[in-house]
């Protein structure tokens, strides 16, 4: 079949080319040490800032974008706020790190996915906010998410979704084939045989080799393969926790029991639809897709928490953003009084609910509302109250790369070989690993095993 | 080369000569296989065009779906997003017309100059020229986007006019066509006559070099129409994307968090887009072989 996403996909190589070779020339900016505090000021700086007002540019693509920035227009009318998406994820990295780097025509605020923020940290492109006493927010959020945007001591962004892992399943699915839903990684092998044997034209899920899945996975392994201090970076993709992923997850791919479809293309929306993909392992910001994306789908779709490796509840973020200020921006008190309002107050975080997000923010989650709520496309499954608990038992101490975007963009050469072969997964995270060393030490840090 | 007609063997059986050759069933078979190779993505694009988002996900591909929604795709193509598209459509026009008919007339004018006019530093100039055909546009969009953010031009619509200006393949093909098709007597004349130079350019060698010109100006507006590299990574706003870039900021919003697809948009939109590039394909194509054609047959 022809796969949309096949051109694309070739244009972010491209792209992902071309931020390589400017990266050569910002990465090695990190050595100078975090958070020189050009342009810090104080907490009084906010509030003082939104009375003078003035202009903003806030580069998303999240959908409540607009809808956020013209409530916030509507409270502080002296502040004009310009949304602009400059592209989804790796496309809009692509553009932001070349403005950085180029010293002009970056935004004041930014969104950035949590693994990308440590990169972005680094290279001195984001404002570290403490001085604007933004630890006192750290309580609004789950622990895991203010972890990703609390790096090297300082404060680089306000985290605004986030994405435990759990599980969803199409019971219509599962009850044609008799199927119980599995509770562990044993049982989740043994249902995708039992699956595919079946009904081949079936599979347990897909997977065809994409690190924003694999990494999570083994996050919840209890995986540490990346420790960065300061430029000394240690990558081992072979310890404990990642091998434990790789033996299990080659359970699946070796005997064939994966669906090879790339996520999001027009063949997985098709395989979710007709149900030859029987369970999505993923982000609890999962619903609000399934609900607008794949209304043919409503009443099948229930949620589990992830099966587990050895009976505890531990899971893992797979995906999710921050909101970070840009170092460039000329108004740095009021974009950090924007962010504020932006991802902390009840008022724009109540839009981004409404558009289907998943918020990372205490009060929103533990609202009863929330908690009670019944949608029907999960056949009135109180769905919110396995992902609020997932949100609670994400593993902490996971750290990502401080050059994790081109990480995730040699993932397909590398590991995505062992995926192509249906051949031992450890053999590919060894190449990653190779290949993340030598370019480590390329960039100007000191990368070892 | 020169045609040789030796090559026909005249003991050959009547009916075929150099006009009517004998048919080979393997080359046919190959044609059509090109053929095929060539119309099947088109015809794709055209069925699923007709689909909505749900038939996408749920029928064949090269079948029509359960309904006929080419007429409501088209209108919300042109409508999403208060009709970005069409602003693209406008943008990817403004980046044809100001720079592909700029290249056109700039590499008409100096591969004129460069082949009837002598001047200091000519052969230095045509030899960096000839060796920038060889650089791919790709390789220098890094560069140029350093370039330009220093001068603040990044995000406006000059970065991408100014450097589709330059086509040093256009150039070349000037050179040559005005070798084989102006003759040097002809302005000679013009210029015993009295005309100025200028004049001379416009009334008499313009006329001549109709075909070269035309095919540069194809040759570019195909390259401007399809340029997505460079407005990539030279544009952020989306308020100045031309339509290749526009479509993948569409077709990647399936994906990750928050995923929106609108894959039967980006497909009507693809559609749409490459109408009116082969209209003007159809439209100026007997130019385009005589432009290809030029200088290879010495006569």
């Amino acid at each position: 079949m022809f796969n949309l996403n096949k051109g694309p996909r070739r244009g972010r190589g491209a792209a992902a080319l071309a931020v390589a070779g400017l990266a050569a020339m910002s990465l090695v900016a990190c050595s100078t040490g975090p958070g020189a505090g050009a342009g810090a000021g104080s907490a009084s700086d906010l509030d003082a800032a939104l009375e003078k007002g003035g202009e903003l540019t806030y580069w998303t693509w999240t959908p409540s974008g607009e809808a956020q920035a013209e409530a916030f227009m509507k409270e502080y009318p002296n502040v004009e706020v310009t949304v602009v998406n400059a592209g989804t994820a790796t496309d809009q990295y692509t553009k932001l790190q070349n403005a950085i780097t180029a010293g002009s025509g970056a935004p004041d605020v930014a969104q950035i996915e949590y693994y990308a923020i440590q990169q972005f940290a680094l290279s001195e492109g984001l404002l570290d906010l403490s001085s604007y006493d933004f630890g006192e927010l750290e309580d609004k959020y789950t622990p895991s998410t203010w972890s990703a945007v609390n790096l090297n001591g300082g404060i680089y962004g306000l985290p605004q979704d986030s994405g435990p892992m759990v599980m969803f399943y199409n019971t219509t699915v599962f009850d044609q084939f008799g199927l119980s839903v599995p509770t562990t990684w044993d049982e989740y092998i043994a249902t995708a045989a039992k699956l595919h044997e079946a009904d081949p034209s079936k599979y347990i899920t897909n997977d065809a080799g994409d690190p924003g899945f694999a990494q999570p996975l083994i996050w919840q392994a209890g995986g540490h393969p990346y420790q960065a201090d300061g430029t000394d970076v240690t990558i081992n993709l072979q310890d404990e926790g990642t091998k434990r992923w790789a033996d299990t997850w080659n359970q699946l791919l070796e005997p064939g029991l994966l669906s090879d479809i790339p996520t999001w293309s027009d063949d997985w929306y098709k395989a979710l639809g007709d149900g030859s993909l029987a369970t999505i392992v993923t982000g609890a910001w999962m619903p609000g897709v399934l609900e607008s994306s794949l209304p043919e789908g409503a009443g099948h779709w229930r949620v589990a928490p992830l099966p587990s490796y050895d009976g505890s509840a531990a899971t893992a973020e797979n995906g999710g953003s921050a909101q970070s200020v840009i170092k460039q921006s000329k108004n740095p008190a009021l974009a950090a009084a924007f962010l504020r309002w932006l991802n902390s107050s009840d008022e724009s975080v109540d839009v981004f609910l409404e558009n289907g997000g998943f918020p990372s923010t205490t009060a929103q989650l533990n609202a009863d509302e929330f908690l009670n709520a019944t949608p029907e496309y999960f056949g009135g499954q109180e769905i919110n109250k396995v992902l609020v608990d997932a949100s609670a038992n994400v593993v902490d101490g996971w750290e990502y790369l401080p050059f994790q975007v081109y990480a995730n963009s040699v993932f397909a050469d590398t590991v995505g070989q062992a995926y192509a072969n249906r051949s031992d997964l450890n053999t590919g995270l060894l190449a990653w690993q190779d290949n993340l060393i030598t370019y480590g030490n390329s960039q100007g840090f000191t990368a070892s095993e | 080369m020169t045609t040789s007609l030796r090559t026909v063997n005249p003991k050959a059986r009547r009916g075929f000569s150099i006009t009517r050759p004998r048919k080979s069933a393997a080359l046919t078979v190959v044609m059509l296989l090109f053929l095929i190779y060539a119309v099947v993505p088109l015809l794709w694009l055209v069925i699923n065009a007709s689909k909505t988002q749900a038939d996408l996900f749920t029928t064949f591909g090269l079948g029509f779906g359960d309904s006929f929604a080419l007429w409501d795709n088209i209108v919300a193509t042109f409508t999403y997003r208060d009709g970005i598209f069409l602003r693209w459509l406008g943008n990817t026009l403004l980046y044809v017309v100001a720079g592909a008919g700029g290249a056109t007339l700039l590499a008409t004018l100096a591969g004129y100059g460069l082949a009837k006019f002598t001047f200091p530093g000519k052969k230095l100039y045509f030899a960096v020229v000839l060796g920038a055909v060889a650089v791919p546009g790709t390789a220098l969009a890094v560069p140029t986007f350093l370039l330009f953010s220093q001068m603040g031009l990044t995000n406006t619509p000059w970065s991408i006019i100014i450097p589709s200006l330059i086509t040093p393949f256009g150039l070349y093909l000037i050179w040559v066509y005005t070798i084989d098709s102006v003759p040097t007597e002809l302005l000679e004349a013009a210029r015993l006559d009295g005309a100025s130079e200028l004049r001379t350019f416009f009334t008499i060698s313009l006329k001549l070099l109709t075909p070269g010109v035309v095919t540069v100006a194809l040759f570019s507006v195909v390259a401007t129409w399809n340029n997505y590299f460079l407005p990539l990574i030279m544009l952020s706003d989306p308020a100045w994307y031309p339509l290749t870039v526009g479509l993948n900021q569409w077709s990647s919003q399936a994906s990750g968090v928050a995923a929106e697809p609108i894959y039967n948009l980006v497909i009507t939109g693809s559609l749409i887009t490459i109408v009116p590039i082969v209209i003007i394909f159809l439209f100026l194509q007997r130019f385009w072989q005589s432009g290809l054609s030029a200088g290879s047959v010495k006569q």
